[in-house]
């Protein structure tokens, strides 16, 4: 098992390499760069910006150069400063000594901002958005499979799937401005856009309160990008259930006398939730990329606007370290699920 | 003669002897199963009327997708201030439109009539694409094995890595970008007209192609480990047949069934995506009418002109769900282990 993670962390390394390099060449192949202003700048300052950003480097310097501030460490003697090029996501102090880690630069178009500004600021709200969404998708969906299951081929059975096959249908641009117009504009219970909670935050992540204030902003988003998830988690919830339930230990169960609410809570579910648990990994990535769209509908001020335009500005910190953290963030998601898998089922070992 | 060419006439003999052919049964079977199931039916027929729509748009359109009206922009026909009573205080009423017009007078109904045939083209050009590419790929990764398979899986694990949403907006980016004012005569330039004269489609089509093959490439190499070991495959080695052959015919055949059910329960997925890059302005260029796009202008009004987001998105979700259908159906067809829990 520890070799296998090593292993998984190594490839992580490798991976993370690769997409950035891709990444970097995609994103410096695109004509136009961060200086080409519709009024356009005079060529001595723009020269000077772009020299000061090193834009005029051989992309080989740039992109070791960029690596290197983001992956190796920094350790040092020298206190931090507040400069846009010393603004490192991760500081601690042992004795005298400062480590820092994680450096992915100014960004071009906001001025004064770093991409650790952006990631402090925005990534949480992006991130909290997932988690809700996530919640929402893990309990609805195995509510929904689970009595889908246990009443096979009845009016609930049919209701459930019915609101599954809906679920994978609906995509979220159609499911969010519906629900908006609904609970936001005909019946105002809701606020139709905006997110209740600001930075700082809480562990860097988390909001200051979960009161009505913030719950009230996250109900319409979380549910419209948790409503795809929930009509997956329902349909393998049903089909895993029902699949148990045909096997020979089931019956043994059974035939001994135990109750039903039982069997199917000691017996049936702890093997047909395996599949379950396992999709939380991928299901987790894929919303936390949704985010992107969700915010766009209701206007939240996560990671999503951020991206989008820093495209069309060809801000390249802000893209490459988008891209590279949520490339990151799916390998930890997939390594998390298949430790998981070995964890849950002790039939699979990594040798 | 070849050997191959031996047990082909051989096998044709025993046809002719009245020993019946089992191939195309397992087809015939699903086919039969298909038209059994009433969601799957249900969904076919939907779709094959999209395609009518889509086929025909010129004739059933009150009105051309780009015909504007600045007279007459966010009206609504009188049905749908009964429906939207709070729309007297402020709408123009007209009856030229069916479902209103929109922002700049175009007739949404037109352009919901016309948003049917980039869907259409989506669902059928982007699994062509994923299937080309991801077959191909699994196929020769799957039946070499070794250090082939191991490069080449390695290679789909990093793509895999890739947060599919936000690549597709940067490739979308560097497309349009890359191609909007190249020199005359050089390739860029062509793509950039080809482009330019399906709306903006082409380059939809090659963003989704290239981050929809993985799946494909991963499930076909699956399959391909499956059956590359069984009895039939060693019959067709030993006869001598061409790597080429093997695959394509003896391989391929036997592992359809999964990879076209995967591909059609893809297809929401892809007309999704072309939908949100619409949505987001990345995908279709204006004035091409696509439901994305449709839906993003909609959702900026939806509070005083709900009509105008509300029909695409019906529009959209109706596609999607027969889409949907039709892939449980042909799963439940093709796939007879999936029947026994249902």
């Amino acid at each position: 098992m520890f070799n296998f993670i090593l292993r998984r962390l190594l490839y992580m390394l490798v991976v993370t390499f690769v997409v950035a390099a891709i990444t970097f060449v995609l994103m410096r192949s695109v004509p136009g760069g961060p200086f080409d202003k519709e009024k356009p700048l005079p060529a001595e300052v723009r020269l000077q910006l772009e020299n000061a950003y090193h834009l005029n480097d051989p992309w080989i310097a740039q992109f070791g150069n960029y690596m290197s501030a983001v992956f190796i460490p920094k350790i040092t003697t020298i206190p931090p400063t507040s400069g846009r090029i010393d603004d490192y996501l991760i500081t601690f102090k042992i004795g005298n000594v400062y480590f820092r880690w994680m450096n992915f630069g100014p960004s071009f178009a906001a001025r004064g901002r770093t991409v650790n500004d952006i990631f402090r600021q925005q990534l949480p709200v992006s991130f909290q958005l997932g988690v809700m969404a996530l919640l929402f998708s893990v309990v609805l969906g195995m509510t929904l499979g689970l009595l889908a299951a246990l009443k096979q081929n009845s009016l609930l059975d049919y209701l459930g799937m019915s609101v599954a096959i809906l679920g994978v249908s609906v995509p979220m641009i159609v499911l969010g401005p519906v629900v908006v117009y609904i609970f936001g504009v005909l019946l105002k219970w809701l606020p139709p856009s905006g997110w209740g909670s600001k930075p700082p935050f809480v562990l860097g992540l988390f909001p200051s309160s979960f009161g009505w204030e913030y719950i009230k902003y996250t109900i319409m988003p979380a549910a419209v990008l948790g409503f795809g998830g929930s009509a997956i988690f329902a349909r393998l919830t049903r089909a895993s259930l029902l699949q148990v339930i045909n096997e020979d230990y089931i019956r043994t169960a059974r035939a001994k006398g135990l109750k039903d609410s039982l069997v199917i809570t000691r017996h049936a579910l702890r093997n047909a939730l395996i599949p379950v648990t396992t999709i939380i990994g991928p299901m987790f990535a894929a919303l936390i990329t949704g985010t992107f769209v969700t915010e766009l509908i209701f206007g939240i001020p996560g990671m999503g606007r951020y991206f989008v335009s820093s495209i069309s500005n060809r801000d390249y910190p802000v893209i490459m370290g988008t891209i590279l953290l949520y490339a990151v963030l799916l390998v930890i998601c997939n390594l998390v699920v298949d430790i998981m898998y070995a964890f849950l089922d002790p039939r699979i070992r990594y040798n | 003669m070849t050997a191959e060419e031996q047990l082909q006439s051989i096998s044709e003999e025993l046809v002719g002897l009245g020993v019946k052919k089992q191939s195309g049964s397992l087809w015939k079977d699903a086919l039969r199963r298909l038209a059994r199931n009433r969601a799957a039916l249900a969904g076919i027929i939907v779709i094959i009327l999209i395609i009518l729509t889509a086929v025909f748009a010129d004739f059933i359109a009150p009105a051309t997708y780009d015909k504007q009206s600045l007279v007459a922009e966010n009206s609504v026909p009188a049905w749908m201030l009964s429906v939207f009573p709070e729309m007297k205080n402020y709408a123009k009423v007209s009856e030229v439109f069916p479902l209103g017009s929109d922002y700049v007078g175009r007739d949404v109904l037109s352009r919901i009539i016309y948003g049917t045939r980039i869907s259409l083209m989506v669902a059928f050009i982007g699994p062509i694409i994923s299937l080309l590419i991801g077959v191909i790929y699994g196929c020769i990764s799957g039946y070499f094995g070794g250090w082939v398979d191991n490069l080449m899986m390695r290679i789909v694990d990093v793509l895999y890595a890739f947060p599919g949403l936000l690549f597709i907006i940067l490739l979308m980016a560097f497309f349009r970008s890359t191609f909007s004012n190249p020199d005359p005569g050089t390739l860029s330039f062509y793509l950039g007209r080809i482009d330019a004269a399906t709306g903006g489609l082409l380059f939809i089509f090659i963003g989704i192609g290239l981050t929809a093959w993985e799946t494909m490439a991963r499930l076909t190499r699956g399959q391909v480990l499956s059956v590359r070991e069984k009895e039939f495959v060693e019959a067709a080695r030993s006869t001598g047949a061409p790597t080429r052959r093997i695959i394509f015919r003896h391989i391929l055949p036997n592992i359809l069934g999964p990879l076209v059910v995967a591909e059609t329960l893809a297809i929401p997925g892809y007309i999704s995506t072309e939908a949100f890059l619409s949505f987001i302005g990345l995908g279709v260029t204006p004035p091409t009418p696509s439901w994305g796009s449709m839906i993003s202008d909609g959702a900026r009004v939806v509070r005083t002109y709900p009509n105008q987001a509300i029909f695409p998105s019906l529009a959209l979700a109706i596609t999607m769900f027969a889409f949907n259908f039709l892939g449980d159906g042909l799963r439940d067809a093709l796939d007879p282990r999936t029947r026994e829990t249902k």
